[in-house]
């Protein structure tokens, strides 16, 4: 397909079981572009987005990932990886039993040929990582400590950073800010205007609009598997859009 | 920078102090076996007759030690190992070739593990049951294909036999296998990717996906790895015994379930400890010929193996909690 866009997405429809989680949706992500992605709880959001990481294959529909058409069940996270995309899941994706430096790097090793791994330069990365992206100052954490000894936001630091540290063309973040402090929440809005700034692109979903629309470039809402809505900035102001969602609520418990 | 010396250096004995307070144990067990037996326990024998008996348990606990940390079980490695062993006896009989006997019989024992791993993983059927009903369909095959007899086999004698379970200024070769065995699957657990990927999928199987593992072939590489070692283990009791039994390999499961377990591996998955599994089946391989050895009545032995498994255990425990 003849496309700039990162993304594209026909028609998606998919089920878990009897639940119909994403009905006929059309998205598309384009070149350069931020889009805040917004709905109520259970709307599709995170649903929508596996789908695009290889997490989830889907029922119907089509999807280019630049331009290229993908295959539902040949797409997997690693093929996602391969393509630039890099993900910052809901449920943070950690293993509390493992290192900070293993978890870091799963999935993608520093291995030699024999698929055995470097441990030293893993370690070496994830220091850096600590000091230059995480900029952690909590006491004890170091690149071998578990992640069970991480706080809530610190772990959310360490998936955020571990999205940060893989160059990518795409770069979704699902609820990345829930439960961080004000000054951790603007690190992430930083970031995502970094990513910006370096051409590339980026989902960000969340529940707090105030935190979304002077990052995103476009806003797009979806509701019960549906897409709903879909604005540019600079055609609707923060309250507008907060209006908008609030009304869409309304209709739905009426 | 003293600070972060003084951290890891505590943190050498607080990460291995589960098997400190094991080998500790063992000083103890062995020491009461001095004192009870001198005449038997400080002489060299025993300890050959040891390290000639263990590694077969070892080499099976090794493989559930991988099995455990990835959060799951399998019951059916003793049947795994009759079969494979069955082959090997059968193959080599007829064809006197030791390569061709080795393949068939590690192919049957990958073979099982790859079964289970796969319905375990693409079906979703819980290991224990998949590998519960395995157990009982692998010994009824060998059952069925051996017709219930036991087959000698002459090895004694030939190179393999001389490789496989020779002696080496009277140390019995399996043990030098079963220590190479052991290194290699240390690295393979703590060092390669695939042991990464396995303790991850007994972490977070969820988060490990999301992190593109392939949860469903991890699963399968762990099975066939634990049917390969039941296999292997099955060729190492055929050249000690020179004959298969039917029966081979009943009387293993629990035996090796309590070496894995007091060794400090938790049934919870996402942590495992190849060296502590390496302790664990030298005391639960000893313990039974030690006590007999002592001179007290073969009934103590399960009572004071059980006592021994439950404050093993319990030690594990409280160290983990603490950490
Ligand atoms: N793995 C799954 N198995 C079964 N049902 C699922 C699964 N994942 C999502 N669902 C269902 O799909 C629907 C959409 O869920 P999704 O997680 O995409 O919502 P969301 O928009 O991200 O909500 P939130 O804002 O609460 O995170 C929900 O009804 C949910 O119950
Ligand atoms: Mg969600």
């Amino acid at each position: 397909m003849e496309t700039n866009n990162i993304v594209d997405m026909k028609n998606i429809h998919k089920s878990f079981g009897g639940v119909k989680a994403l009905r006929g949706i059309d998205f598309h992500i384009g070149p350069n572009e931020v889009i805040g992605l917004l709905g109520d709880n259970g709307a599709g959001k995170s649903t929508l987005i596996k789908i695009i990481s290889g997490v989830h294959s889907f029922d119907e529909g089509e999807m280019y990932i630049k331009g290229k058409k993908i295959s539902p069940k040949r797409h997997t996270v690693r093929n996602a990886h391969k393509m630039g995309i890099e993900t910052v899941f809901q449920e943070k994706a950690l293993a509390e039993k493992q290192q900070l430096w293993r978890n870091i790097f799963l999935g993608r090793q520093m291995t030699n040929k024999l698929g055995f791994i470097k441990v030293r330069e893993e370690i070496k990365e994830t220091n850096k990582i600590m000091r230059e992206l995480m900029k952690f100052r909590g006491i004890g954490a170091g690149a071998d400590s578990y992640v069970r000894t991480l706080s809530g936001g610190e772990r959310q630091g360490v998936a955020i950073s571990r999205a940060m540290y893989f160059d990518s063309d795409l770069v979704i973040l699902d609820e990345p800010t829930v439960g961080l402090s004000l000054q951790e929440v603007k690190k992430v809005l930083d970031f995502i205007l970094a990513v910006k700034e370096r051409g590339k692109s980026c989902v960000y979903i969340s529940h707090s609009i105030a935190d979304v629309y002077p990052v995103s470039d476009r806003f797009v809402a979806i509701d019960r598997g549906e897409m709903v809505c879909e604005y540019r900035r600079e055609d609707i102001s923060l309250e507008e859009l907060n209006e908008k969602l609030i009304e869409l609520t309304k209709a739905k418990v009426l | 920078m003293t600070r972060t010396k003084e951290r890891t250096k505590q943190s050498f004995f607080f990460k291995y102090s589960s098997q400190f307070g094991l080998m500790i144990m063992m000083g103890l067990v062995l020491l009461a076996f001095i004192i009870t037996s001198p005449n038997v326990f400080l002489k060299s024998g025993i300890y050959f007759s040891f390290l000639a008996s263990v590694p077969t348990i070892g080499i099976m606990a090794m493989g559930l030690t991988f099995i455990l940390g990835m959060g799951e079980i399998d019951l059916s490695f003793p049947s795994t190992m009759a079969l494979s062993a069955f082959l090997f006896a059968t193959v080599y009989r007829s064809t006197g070739n030791f390569f061709l006997a080795f393949l068939a019989c590690i192919a049957a024992g990958i073979l099982v593990g790859m079964t289970n791993g796969l319905i375990i993983a693409k079906i979703g059927v819980p290991s224990i049951v998949v590998t519960l009903g395995m157990q009982y369909l692998i010994r009824g095959l060998s059952n069925l294909l051996s017709d219930g007899l036991a087959i000698v086999v002459r090895l004694r004698g030939t190179l393999s036999h001389q490789i496989l379970v020779g002696r080496f200024y009277n140390i019995p070769h399996q043990a030098l296998w079963y220590l190479g065995i052991t290194i290699f699957l240390f690295f393979l657990l703590y060092r390669h990717k695939f042991g990464e990927h396995v303790l991850f999928v007994g972490d977070n199987q969820e988060a490990a996906r999301m992190m593109g593992v392939n949860v469903v072939w991890v699963k399968i590489g762990a099975f066939s790895l634990m049917g390969a070692l039941a296999a292997m283990a099955g060729m190492f009791d055929l050249y000690r015994m020179g004959t298969w039994w039917p029966t081979m390999g009943d009387g293993y499961l629990m035996m090796i379930m309590a070496a894995v377990f007091v060794g400090g591996t938790s049934m919870f998955g996402g942590q495992a400890t190849i060296f502590g599994t390496f302790l664990g089946a030298f005391m639960i391989g000893t313990l039974e010929a030690g006590i007999v050895a002592a001179g007290l009545k073969g009934f103590w032995t399960r009572f004071i193996t059980g006592l021994l498994i439950i404050s093993a255990v319990i030690i594990h425990t409280l160290l983990r909690k603490r950490k």
